[in-house]
């Protein structure tokens, strides 16, 4: 008895240290992840600083030019846009389910939007290419009189935007459980209309969620690599406008790993897009994730 | 001015109603245009075959390779998630239940990790690879994987555990249990299945990422026979094989996504029926 008692203390001290072990990892990741990259990149930015890289748009890395000006504004033309795309439908579609929709529609949606975001990024891509190229480039570029492959800036957006439907699709209608229903009962009590409690109530009380759910998108949006890298034709030159092929940062990251061991400064230059990958997402990611931490404090 | 009200409120409804459908017809748009040009290239050779020589010309083969590489590398790097995260995931819900704020700090923290980029895993995982001397190879797959769905799985999981009431943890405790016997036994049970779909959710997640295998795993057109030679994968298989101007080997990608996407249909009604069981099995103290 008193051997197995042994046994089993010894046992639970084990498997306590086994879960600290995991926390401590799972904590620190972020950390290491930041500084392994930074220490990767220091290469390059001992060399040049980080605001000529980022404000020079010459990327030449066999001669040692690393501008990442044209990659960063294709990143930055192809998340905007998508978002612009995703956001409202989102917020239609999320007030529709959490507002109006009966009990069968939820039962269809759920379902729908979980395959949706399990969807891996290659086939989004694949899709991307049956689908959308050949739509912009016979369809919507004639319309605007515009000539093209149909591997563009918008192209790219439009794929992405399906990708974070689902995604921001599911903040959203959390953001909207948040909302208590007295609230919405006592408006619709003082003889408002549904419509009206939505626009004045629910919307209002909502709104810093509503911004955070379209951060998150944004920050989604940013990273992703493999779908928009396929459809987005990757020219590595200043995009002017929305029909015209971009070369946005993950793109760069993911195209030029085989070529980049040979010249240490590439191999830096590239690191140091990471880097830069890593930090603007986790700084939407943060500021995203406050607001709705504090808005669901702020219900409950 | 009420006509304007009710006229306003149709007007936004038929919008919902709209976009609502918009998002049910993408998703039939995918699937369907995805088998509609994969379904006539695919074969049983496909699939039972690895590439012979000329395959990259439109030659005899199949994608064998990448399939089973697929599996190895997302079983393996499940298994190793499943190694570091559960415990996280059991420590979070019964050991530091009461520490709301830390949970609480955990909770956001992972939030964070899971939405860095999987390229950004990619780039770090190669740097470790370099840094330990290790080739591209099943193993620094596995490893890059691991670190990108850790944060998947301990999440998902903690949002299943998070359901099981303070009542079975007080129970457990005051039959004579510790804690971690409350943890890997008592809790661990009753939330299997909902366990089960968190497990699922991240295996799907990893066999269909290729950002953060596309610098660690390589490309090989055989099977791998240990975890230090290159791998295949499924979505890499996809890209390149859709990057040639063959036809035929277009072709051949698109019943390669066909495959992916299976797998993945696969995955998610099993995720769904899991948590289904769970939702039944639930006790409320």
């Amino acid at each position: 008895m008193a051997r197995y008692r042994i046994g089993r203390h010894l046992r639970s001290r084990l498997h306590l240290i086994w879960m600290m072990i995991g926390l401590v990892l799972v904590i620190f990741l972020p950390f290491i992840l930041g500084v392994g990259l930074y220490i990767k990149s220091k290469l390059l930015l001992e060399d040049q600083s980080l605001v000529d890289l980022l404000f020079s748009s010459d990327w030449r890395p066999l001669s040692g030019k690393f501008g990442f000006l044209a990659f960063a504004v294709s990143s930055v033309w192809v998340t905007v846009l998508s978002v612009l795309i995703a956001g409202p439908i989102c917020l239609l579609t999320a007030i529709h389910l959490t507002q109006y929709a009966k009990g069968w529609v939820l039962r269809i949606m759920h379902p729908v939007i979980d395959i949706l975001a399990g969807i891996p990024s290659v086939i989004f891509g694949v899709w991307g290419i049956l689908v959308i190229v050949p739509f912009i480039s016979h369809y919507v570029a004639p319309f605007f009189g515009v000539n093209t492959s149909g591997y563009t800036i918008i192209t790219g957006a439009i794929v992405l935007a399906v990708m974070i439907i689902p995604f921001v699709l599911n903040i959203l209608i959390d953001v909207f459980k948040t909302v208590p229903d007295e609230l919405k009962e006592a408006s619709l009590s003082l003889g408002a209309s549904q419509w009206q409690t939505i626009k004045l109530v629910l919307l209002r009380k909502a709104f810093p969620g509503i911004v955070s759910a379209l951060g998150l998108g944004i920050s989604r949006a940013f990273g992703e690599t493999i779908a928009v890298l396929m459809v987005v034709g990757n020219v590595a030159k200043i995009p002017t406008g929305i029909f015209q092929p971009g070369y946005p940062l993950p793109a760069l990251i993911a195209n030029n790993y085989g070529e980049m061991l040979s010249i240490p400064m590439y191999d830096s230059a590239l690191m140091l897009a990471a880097l830069i990958l890593f930090f603007v997402v986790l700084v939407f990611n943060f500021l995203s994730r406050l607001a709705i931490v504090n808005l669901e404090k702020q219900s409950s | 001015m009420r006509k304007f009200r009710f006229i306003e409120e149709k007007f936004f409804r038929v919008l919902m109603f709209i976009s609502t459908n918009l998002i049910v017809l993408i998703l039939l748009l995918i699937i369907f245009s995805i088998l509609y040009k994969g379904l006539p290239s695919l074969s049983w050779q496909m699939i039972s075959q690895t590439p012979k020589g000329g395959f990259y010309f439109g030659k005899e083969g199949g994608i064998l390779n990448a399939i089973i590489g697929s599996l190895y590398l997302s079983i393996g790097a499940t298994l190793l998630a499943v190694a570091i995260g559960l415990p996280v995931a059991l420590l979070m819900n019964v050991i530091l239940v009461k520490h709301k704020k830390l949970i609480n700090v955990i909770r956001f923290l992972l939030d964070l990790l899971w939405g860095i980029p999987s390229i950004v895993y990619g780039a770090f995982g190669f740097t470790i690879m370099i840094y330990f001397g290790l080739k591209t190879s099943l193993l620094a797959g596995i490893i890059t994987v691991t670190l990108f769905i850790i944060p998947i799985m301990v999440r998902a999981m903690d949002e299943v555990l998070k359901t099981i009431s303070i009542g079975l943890l007080e129970t457990s405790l005051s039959l004579g249990s510790t804690h971690s016997e409350t943890a890997f036994r008592v809790f661990l049970r009753q939330a299997s299945p909902g366990l089960v779909t968190a497990i699922l959710l991240s295996f799907g997640r990893a066999i269909g990422d290729a950002a953060s295998v596309l610098f660690t795993t390589g490309y090989t057109d055989h099977i791998p026979v240990s975890i230090m030679q290159p791998t295949a994968t499924l979505p890499l298989s996809i890209f390149f094989q859709l990057s040639s101007p063959i036809e035929e080997v277009k072709n051949r990608a698109y019943a390669s996504a066909v495959i992916l996407t299976v797998i993945i249909l696969i995955i998610s009604i099993l995720a769904r029926l899991y948590s289904k069981r769970y939702q039944k099995h639930k006790i409320n103290f």
